[in-house]
């Protein structure tokens, strides 16, 4: 895959040319402003290049119309951001629902049945009639990843998530990253600066001024 | 479309109280609009009802719609030399075959008619003088032309028959010459006949003008008031179906020759007032529903302002522009929906309200109290009406909500 974005005169993403297997734990690391979040936005289909492809699932994506791409989203992707970004009037459960509900291959009882499972996967079967503003912050991140995987997403896009929390819950995000990719074969792009977590991921990519600069098989 | 619903009820409750607000603006519109409009359209419903009923739906006058041509112009229309000031040929004024015209309108379906006289005449009773018009009639066949016999409170049409030269005035006209019942009064007409006239009926219209000026005789005694034997100057029509009354009058006009006007044409200026209050009404609630189309337009411009997170989020789930844009508008449109029903309740309300209400007085068009119309299709139009404005005043900040970039806003957020 190559791509490039050059947005307002600045090239925010030179020449990156990646590809990521089923199951691959990745690290996308690098200074402030090395183009990162761009990255992820890109291979998220949140955004497209000026030049060059972006595959998923060996389909190129980069034609598609902005309703096609929400439906590739919808089904296939899974966003985790540094902010939960939950749905305020609505409980954890609820939250869940939105995608499952929205892709509307599971109805009714089957849908509730698997956004609980989700949730209970992730310690978080107390909370699932609660609110997010009575849960904690670690709590509301990993409704937010319950929320990711709602769809059964093959990828996982991860922007700093875990930038808002303390060290205990950052360790338990990442451990349900690193079980996502082991045990359910999902692949996990995570861009992050704390070089302890990313130490934790199977492959780390480097950027220096939205370009690679190494990227290590671990 | 259940989750869109889902979605849109969780952010409307959030602003609860604006919400309120906005429903709230939305119902007064409707049930202003609903009790404005009760108003008006019973009132002229009423007042077209009263006019169907005394007058009649079509009146033959003895006169051309146009002047008729000079004898000069007619022997020479492109002459060269125009004459001024040449005095019209003396004719018989009256409508010319009356007899022929009355069997011809007669033999129609649906179709009533009566020949009548009307004329200037001065009362006089003791030293008062009144002037009044004076109808000629013949009472069998008015009585199927009008119903001037059910505002009668004293005597009968028949009566001017039975009495020798029987009157029938109005009770303002009958107070103003201090005359009863079986009162001889003189009646003096611009031809200088003088004739013996005794009080044989007494009614009361309502109408002013017709109570204090108007008087019933048979027409073979206006036609001798007047000097006119044998003339007829009105024929007035009746029709089973009031709505037909504007062609047919068209159709006989063309026929006869002379000027016929329906009721429509005979009250056109009324009719014109009516069209400018139907003006007034929609203006003003226009402008109410304008208001509150507004406050839609604010609260739901605020939901998108305040929720972009939410929005972005949803997009970056996989919720297309369609979806945000439709999340949006059905929030405006629960709005408009909610105020339209309890506008229509608000409004019923109002009606009953307001048919409660007595003047004390009667007022000239014999009511002392609303003449309100509770037609459903008010209730319609006022609800179709703030559902609309809602969905157009909810689309303009939707769109600008299904374009947001996620993107943007999460890099905004972190």
């Amino acid at each position: 895959m190559t791509r490039r974005l050059v947005a307002e005169g600045v090239t925010l993403v030179r020449d990156v040319n990646l590809s990521f297997g089923h199951g691959e734990f990745v690290a996308i690391t690098g200074p402030s402003g090395s183009g990162k979040s761009s990255l992820l936005y890109l291979l998220g289909l949140l955004d497209r290049p000026t030049e060059g492809q972006v595959l998923l699932e060996g389909q190129d994506t980069v034609g598609l119309a902005p309703p096609a791409m929400a439906a590739l989203r919808l089904r296939h992707l899974g966003f985790v951001f540094q902010f939960h970004f939950l749905l305020p009037e609505f409980t954890a459960l609820e939250n869940v629902l939105i995608p499952i509900r929205k892709l509307g291959a599971l109805e009714g009882e089957a849908a509730r049945h698997s956004a609980l499972a989700l949730l209970d996967g992730l310690g978080l079967a107390p909370a699932a009639a609660k609110l997010p503003e009575q849960l904690s912050g670690g709590m509301r991140q990993r409704v937010a990843i319950a929320r990711a995987l709602a769809n059964n997403p093959v990828l996982v896009l991860a922007d700093e998530p875990t930038g808002n929390l303390d060290t205990k819950n950052a360790a338990a995000v990442f451990d349900i990253f690193e079980r996502m990719t082991r045990a359910e074969g999902r692949t996990v792009l995570v861009v992050t600066h704390d070089p302890d977590l990313a130490a934790r991921a199977t492959r780390r990519v480097h950027l220096v001024d939205g370009a690679v600069v190494s990227d290590r098989q671990v | 479309m259940n989750l869109i619903l889902d979605l849109a009820r969780g952010m409307l409750r959030r602003r609860r109280r604006q919400t309120l607000v906005s429903v709230l603006g939305v119902a007064l519109g409707v049930a202003f609009f609903i009790a404005i409009a009760g108003m008006m359209r019973g009132f002229q419903t009423y007042f077209v009802a009263q006019i169907i009923d005394v007058a009649p739906h079509i009146t033959i006058k003895d006169e051309t719609r146009e002047p008729p041509v000079q004898a000069a112009m007619l022997a020479s229309p492109e002459g060269a030399v125009s004459v001024r000031g040449v005095r019209p040929q003396d004719s018989i004024r009256g409508i010319r075959a009356a007899g022929e015209k009355l069997a011809t309108l007669e033999a129609m379906p649906g179709v009533a008619a009566a020949p009548v006289l009307g004329g200037q005449a001065l009362l006089r009773y003791g030293s008062r003088d009144v002037s009044a018009t004076l109808l000629g009639l013949d009472p069998e066949r008015h009585r199927r032309v009008s119903n001037i016999e059910k505002d009668m409170f004293a005597g009968r049409l028949e009566d001017l028959r039975a009495t020798a030269n029987g009157i029938i005035i109005g009770e303002a006209l009958a107070q103003r010459l201090g005359v009863g019942m079986g009162d001889t009064i003189s009646a003096i007409s611009p031809a200088g006949v003088v004739l013996s006239m005794r009080v044989a009926g007494l009614f009361r219209t309502g109408i002013q003008n017709v109570d204090q000026g108007q008087g019933f005789v048979l027409l073979t005694v206006q036609q001798v008031l007047q000097n006119r034997p044998n003339t007829v100057n009105q024929i007035l029509v009746r029709l089973a179906d009031v709505t037909q009354a504007e062609p047919m009058a068209r159709r006989i006009e063309a026929r006869f020759g002379n000027r016929t006007e329906s009721w429509e044409e005979q009250n056109r200026n009324i009719l014109t007032v009516f069209v400018i209050q139907n003006a007034i009404m929609y203006s003003v609630t226009g402008a109410i529903l304008l208001v509150a189309a507004f406050g839609i337009y604010n609260i739901i411009s605020t939901v998108v302002f305040e929720k972009t997170r939410d929005i972005a989020i949803l997009k970056s789930l996989g919720f297309a522009e369609g979806d945000i844009q439709r999340l949006f508008l059905v929030q405006g449109l629960v709005v408009g929906v909610l105020g339209a029903v309890l506008g229509c309740a608000l409004g019923a309300a109002m009606i009953e309200g307001l048919a409660q209400v007595r003047f004390g007085v009667d007022t000239p068009a014999g009511q002392d109290r609303f003449v309100l119309s509770r037609d459903w299709r008010i209730y319609l139009i006022a609800s179709g009406f703030a559902v609309a404005s809602s969905a157009v005043a909810a689309l303009v900040p939707a769109r600008r909500a299904s374009r947001l970039d996620p993107v943007q806003v999460v890099r905004g957020a972190a």
